[in-house]
């Protein structure tokens, strides 16, 4: 059965390169043409969606490998990932386990492109045109077995090209992880670009996860490993914090941080704040993963 | 030294002047919000250590002129502890009160922060000459003691606020054990010769 992801936000909505560049008036005019097509065809979900600017996006990151402060990654990583040549390592519960080259990784299956809202567990939000392949055609390649129940990530953790693993803020390598049946999700993406162009160090180049339901820490960048395990990955959040950070961290605006309410977001762009959706707004399509569970007590 | 108020003054107002200088050019970053809050939350984190420091380095360097900027320093402090509030209030919540109450109430780090600034408001109102004479001296000195409180309430909001990387709160904790360590190694001092 082939099970196609419901157009939430419309790949059309996504703005080439060509106008990125030309960025200032791509500013209103995108504003102007969200505002068109939302009155023009009654998609009243998609009106409040506008990309956030590349701008935003490429020096507004999370990614302490390259320093904690927002503005470090994009000062700190490029120059100093070397994303090419980048192999991925697939191992554990798979019949064809292997280290396979990013190009050989990706070219067999097709590029598609998603916009997605990114909701991180700190209270901010983006709107993100990604280009990428679906997870599951990737992972369906290394043939997982009856007992590969979860799928876990690990990201890069070289000290000579990443200046914050000399702090131990959290245990490096970062890692993170998905039921099999959230990776195998429609939605979940493996993005090696944004704006239609190759991914930047500090957005997670040259390969990372984009699972827009969840809070974004659970999209782990720069990926040098994927396993198939049959117990629940211990994610470096939860690690870091079990009481505070969980595994599922599915985005719940009824289930608050212990420290601050997760109840409403501030868009980046933008100057109140919104009030934050069920599953990130894309409740319709992942609910079911969750039918019957306590996400009071599975946060 | 008639130099010395004017010109603590004014670099006491460079931080101001700089926010609103890159405000003026939208320099302020992807989440001009945030920044602003945490940019006004450090200033007055730094002035109430600083407000903190100008007794002991005076005693420490003899250089009893020092004296004079105390007063100002606390106000200084206290002035960005309202524009920290003010940014979060009026710019983060815009002015939920609900949701205001609720952050104070569940909300440990934004509990402390208020009580800081609830036990500085006393001290920043009588601050005055006329004040200091009306309270009496000793009693006017117990009550300005409130600030060695609110020191420890605001590096405690600030740790508290941190997601992981906790070197810059244990920095300013640092700097307030030796601020608040130096007055407790006097009061012992000067208990056992009495």
């Amino acid at each position: 059965m082939l099970i196609r992801p419901a157009a939430d936000i419309r790949p059309s909505e996504i703005t080439d390169h060509a106008v990125y560049l030309d960025r200032r008036r791509f500013l209103a005019v995108g504003a102007a043409l969200g505002t068109v097509l939302a009155a023009g065809k009654g998609m009243a979900a998609t009106s409040d969606d506008a990309p956030t600017p590349f701008e935003a996006v490429t020096t507004y990151n999370n990614y302490y490998e390259f320093g904690t402060a927002k503005e470090d990654p994009a000062v700190t990583a490029p120059g100093r990932l070397k994303v090419s040549p980048w192999s991925v390592t697939v191992d554990g519960e798979c019949g064809r386990p292997g280290t396979i080259g990013l190009e050989d990784l990706i070219k067999p299956v097709t590029q598609e492109d998603r916009l997605y809202r990114l909701r991180c567990v700190e209270g901010w939000s983006m709107v993100i045109p990604w280009q990428g392949v679906p997870l599951a055609a990737v992972l369906k390649r290394f043939e997982p077995n009856s007992k590969a129940k979860y799928v876990e990530f690990t990201t890069l953790a070289d000290k000579a090209q990443m200046p914050g693993i000399r702090v131990a803020v959290l245990d490096w390598p970062y890692v993170e992880g998905l039921r099999l049946d959230e990776a195998m999700h429609p939605l979940t993406l493996l993005a090696t670009g944004l704006y239609g162009q190759a991914l930047l160090p500090q957005n997670g180049a040259p390969l990372r996860l984009v699972v827009p339901w969840k809070y974004g820490f659970k999209s782990i960048k720069s990926i040098v490993r994927i396993r198939f395990s049959e117990t629940q990955p211990l994610n470096s959040w939860q690690k870091a914090n079990r009481r505070e950070y969980g595994f599922y961290s599915n985005v719940n605006p009824e289930v608050d941080h212990p420290r601050w309410s997760q109840a409403s977001e501030r868009r980046i762009g933008e100057f109140r704040r919104r009030k934050t959706l069920m599953f990130n707004g894309y409740a319709d399509q992942v609910a079911g993963l969750y039918a019957g569970m306590d996400l009071r007590a599975d946060y | 030294m008639r130099w010395l108020k004017p010109a603590a003054f004014t670099v006491s107002l460079l931080p101001l002047a700089w926010l609103a200088w890159q405000a003026s050019y939208g320099s302020l970053g992807a989440n001009p919000v945030e920044f602003i809050n945490r940019y006004l939350g450090d200033w007055a984190l730094r002035f109430l250590l600083i407000a903190l420091a100008v007794t002991p380095v005076r005693r420490w360097s003899g250089w009893n002129r020092l004296a004079r900027l105390r007063r100002m320093m606390g106000l200084f402090a206290f002035f960005y502890v309202f524009l920290h509030l003010a940014s979060y209030v009026g710019l983060d919540l815009f002015f939920d009160w609900a949701a205001l109450w609720k952050d104070v109430l569940k909300r440990n780090y934004i509990t402390l922060g208020m009580v800081a600034v609830l036990l500085l408001t006393p001290l920043a109102v009588t601050s005055t000459d006329g004040m200091i004479r009306r309270l009496g001296g000793a009693r006017w000195r117990r009550l300005h003691q409130l600030v060695y409180v609110a020191g420890i309430l605001a590096v405690a909001h600030f740790w508290l606020m941190v997601k992981a990387d906790i070197r810059e709160p244990l920095a300013y904790a640092l700097i307030l054990a030796v601020l608040l360590g130096w007055r407790l190694w006097g009061f012992a001092g000067r208990r056992l010769r009495a």
